[in-house]
């Protein structure tokens, strides 16, 4: 059983509408298919408008004496069918227009005839200006706008030359894009296969991940650091109590969580590492949402944990949880994925002791915590077996220096070598 | 000032004409007392009699023939081709006499009859009742081709046809005939030949386009207007010869044009249109001239859906300009 729609039909060539003189039905009746529902009066003919299906009527849209187009809704019946879905509007869906890649600029330098005239005509170097066209290209517009405000500008300035003001508006500033070095695009020819070898069609998101890799690489220029930490005291820790725990919360207590919380507190004393470069000025984050490289199969989801420095071992270790678990079933959100100010990456997972991240575009630092293992270590001048950990962090060089990195990472470090129940609670 | 259908204002300028100069008749395929398939000459039979209101054969050729006589010996013939689609039998009287007779006899002679016919698909009409016309006389000297695009129009342009010294094709769309309804004057107004009009200013995206199509035009400049995108809409209403300046003046100013028509894309009126702009305003163009219409497939299919698929319509038009606008 469904509910169907019976719509005013095409009674005539050239006829677009008609009006409904006299229902032959009412709500509840019954009628087979092919019966006549009601009078159409039309200005070329007087009709009975057939059902469609046979059903029970279950309401009636068109008054008596109303004109309605031809298309559009009479009433609706309940049809006797059991298979069919309820009806849709008959309108078609919209095709999804396909738009260009935000970050796509191939047409920026595609000047049309229009944008030519104008800016020899006035005299514009056209590589200085930014298009709102598709693809960056410049628009008639953008060129019409630049001059408005130009002209404005020199208004201004004439102006405040008197009055011995030399600052420019900030509002006008804020409106340009920041014109910075972009790497060359270079063109290379396809590779072939050969035979036998096995060619994977490249997703959405493999292709997504490719293109935010190479423009981090190719953007941000990347300085390197490690540092060594004994963790051997949050080892004993955890150790102590990681059964109760899974006992009481139903999931691991991870290491993950501690260093997550570590870096939180760092970031807390350092903010000059939860920041972003934004060309004409470095924006330093206020909320501390650590971004988590998750994989699932030959994917690589980076979902954000936010506010971590609020947060408590047992919080985050749930959050590390409930990420995961979206993540090996595909229910990220966006919202899960958004609003990242700093990563952490758990490369000791899958037993790496060193390794150099790529940063998470426009953060400015990622932080990879390797494998924990035991090593000889010497202390007072004796041997002693310490679990050791390698802390990576690769930074853009643009916003951070070494100096202050050494100081974040001490930071870091000398918080996870004093863990204990006493300083990091679970709870 | 009433409000009429499309066809009614057509039944109206004929009345007044028929009134104002009784040389002016009509003639054509159940014109008189059926009033016309479409109701076009409903109650003119009634008024002026049968010599002046005048059921024919089912012979286009002697339609076209016997008009093209009546008007060179000083009559106003107004012809009805009962549907556009049947107007091929008379294509050569109307290219080799109507409109080649002025210049043939060095101005001695001249033929003003108006020759009208419903074109255009969208009500079901399949094969033989749905095609647009046009393109196959729009290279024709000597012939000027009307297609109004609103009631209006239809009034001021079906009078200066009736009364123009050379033949007229004035396209009517037939599924305009009962959509489109406006207040329609009752003066005595006409509206010149040869003259595009601006019905919508706009700054964005210029649309050039004719009849029916005018209509969704102006839907979708009305929905895009809520984005903030502004478009300006030249109805061209008389296709040939077409109204250059009116077209240069707007697309100079935009610098963007879609040209839309209901014909097959090919070969179209719009075609023309892309060229007097790529001749003239090659310097103020921002971005390629487009065309949107009707796939080169012979015509309108029958099947409801398929139809719907061939036809333009607002949203087609409205995407369209979104990503001309958007370039």
């Amino acid at each position: 059983m469904s509910i169907q729609r019976i719509n005013m039909p095409q009674l005539g060539e050239s006829v677009t509408e008609g009006t409904v003189t006299t229902w032959l039905v009412q709500v509840g009746d019954y009628i087979e298919k092919y019966d006549a529902i009601a009078e159409v009066m039309t200005d070329k003919v007087n009709a009975e408008v057939p059902s469609t299906y046979s059903g029970t009527i279950t309401e009636l849209i068109a008054k008596e004496g109303e004109t309605i187009e031809v298309g559009q809704l009479m009433c609706y019946i309940e049809d006797g069918a059991e298979d069919k879905k309820v009806a849709a509007d008959q309108v078609n869906p919209p095709k999804e227009l396909t738009n260009g890649t935000q970050d796509d600029d191939r047409m920026k330098k595609r000047y049309s005839p229009v944008v030519m005239r104008l800016a020899q005509e006035n005299d514009i170097d056209l590589t200085s200006v930014s298009g709102t066209g598709k693809g960056g290209r410049i628009t008639r517009k953008d060129i019409e706008k630049l001059l408005v405000n130009t002209n404005e500008n020199e208004k201004m300035t004439s102006h405040k030359a008197k009055e011995e003001v030399t600052t420019i508006e900030p509002n006008q500033q804020a409106e340009v894009e920041i014109d910075e070095f972009t790497p060359p695009i270079i063109r290379r020819k396809p590779l072939k296969a050969n035979p036998g070898d096995r060619e994977i069609p490249v997703t959405g998101l493999r292709r997504t991940i490719a293109q935010n890799m190479v423009r981090s690489k190719t953007e941000i220029p990347h300085a390197w650091m490690m540092i060594e930490v004994d963790v051997t005291n949050l080892v004993a820790y955890r150790n102590a109590e990681k059964v109760q725990f899974k006992e009481n919360e139903g999931y691991n207590l991870s290491y993950f969580a501690f260093f997550l919380n570590a870096v939180a507190k760092a970031l807390k004393k350092f903010p000059e590492l939860n920041s972003c470069w934004a060309g004409d000025k470095i924006i330093q984050r206020k909320e501390i949402n650590l971004s988590i490289a998750v994989a699932h199969g030959h994917e690589l989801y980076v979902p954000v944990i936010k506010q971590v420095d609020e947060k408590s071992i047992k919080g985050i270790a749930k959050e590390i949880h409930e990420l995961s678990r979206k993540a090996r079933t595909g229910n990220l959100t966006q919202n899960d994925m958004e609003g990242g100010t700093f990563t952490v990456n758990n490369t000791g997972s899958f037993g790496s002791v060193e390794s150099m991240g790529v940063i998470n575009y426009p953060q400015s630092a990622i932080l990879q915590v390797e494998s924990i293992v035991k090593r000889p270590v010497i202390i007072n001048d004796m041997f002693a077996a310490r679990d050791m950990v390698n802390l990576c962090l690769s930074l853009d060089h643009r916003v951070l220096d070494g100096v202050i990195c050494g100081a974040f990472m001490s930071h870091v470090k000398s918080i996870l070598e004093n863990i204990s129940s006493e300083t990091t609670p679970i709870y | 000032m009433a409000v009429l259908s499309y066809i009614q204002a057509v039944t109206l300028a004929l009345k007044e004409e028929m009134e104002r100069d009784e040389k002016v008749f009509v003639l054509g395929e159940d014109v008189g007392k059926r009033g016309g398939v479409f109701r076009a000459t409903d109650g003119l039979y009634d008024q002026f009699g049968e010599k002046r209101v005048i059921d024919t054969p089912l012979a286009e050729s002697a339609i076209a023939g016997v008009g093209i006589g009546a008007a060179m010996y000083g009559m106003r013939p107004v012809a009805e081709m009962q549907f556009a689609d049947f107007i091929m039998p008379a294509i050569n009287q109307i290219i080799s006499e109507a409109a080649r007779i002025r210049y043939r006899s060095n101005n001695d002679w001249n033929c003003p009859i108006t020759i009208r016919a419903p074109y255009g698909a969208g009500v079901h009409g399949g094969l033989y009742h749905s095609q647009s016309i046009e393109a196959i006389f729009a290279n024709q000297p000597g012939l000027k081709i009307v297609m109004p695009s609103s009631p209006y129009d239809v009034k001021g342009l079906l009078k200066s046809a009736i009364r123009d010294e050379d033949p007229v094709l004035f396209l009517e769309h037939k599924k305009a005939y009962r959509l489109l309804k406006e207040e329609v004057p009752d003066t005595d107004y006409t509206i010149p030949i040869g003259k595009a009009e601006v019905k919508r200013e706009g700054t964005d995206v210029t649309v050039v386009t004719y009849g029916l199509c005018v209509h969704f035009a102006k839907q979708a400049a009305e929905k895009l207007a809520q984005d903030g995108i502004s478009v300006e809409i030249v109805d061209l209403r008389t296709v040939y010869p077409i109204d250059e300046e009116t077209i240069i003046q707007s697309v100079s100013k935009t610098g963007k044009a879609l040209l839309v028509t209901e014909d097959n894309k090919e070969g179209s009126i719009i075609g023309e249109v892309a060229a007097i702009i790529s001749e003239n305003c090659l310097f103020d163009l921002d971005a390629p001239v487009k065309r949107l219409a009707a796939p080169n497939i012979p015509a309108s299919p029958f099947a409801p859906n398929l139809e719907k698929e061939f036809l333009i319509n607002t949203d087609k038009v409205e995407r369209a300009l979104r990503e001309l606008a958007e370039f």
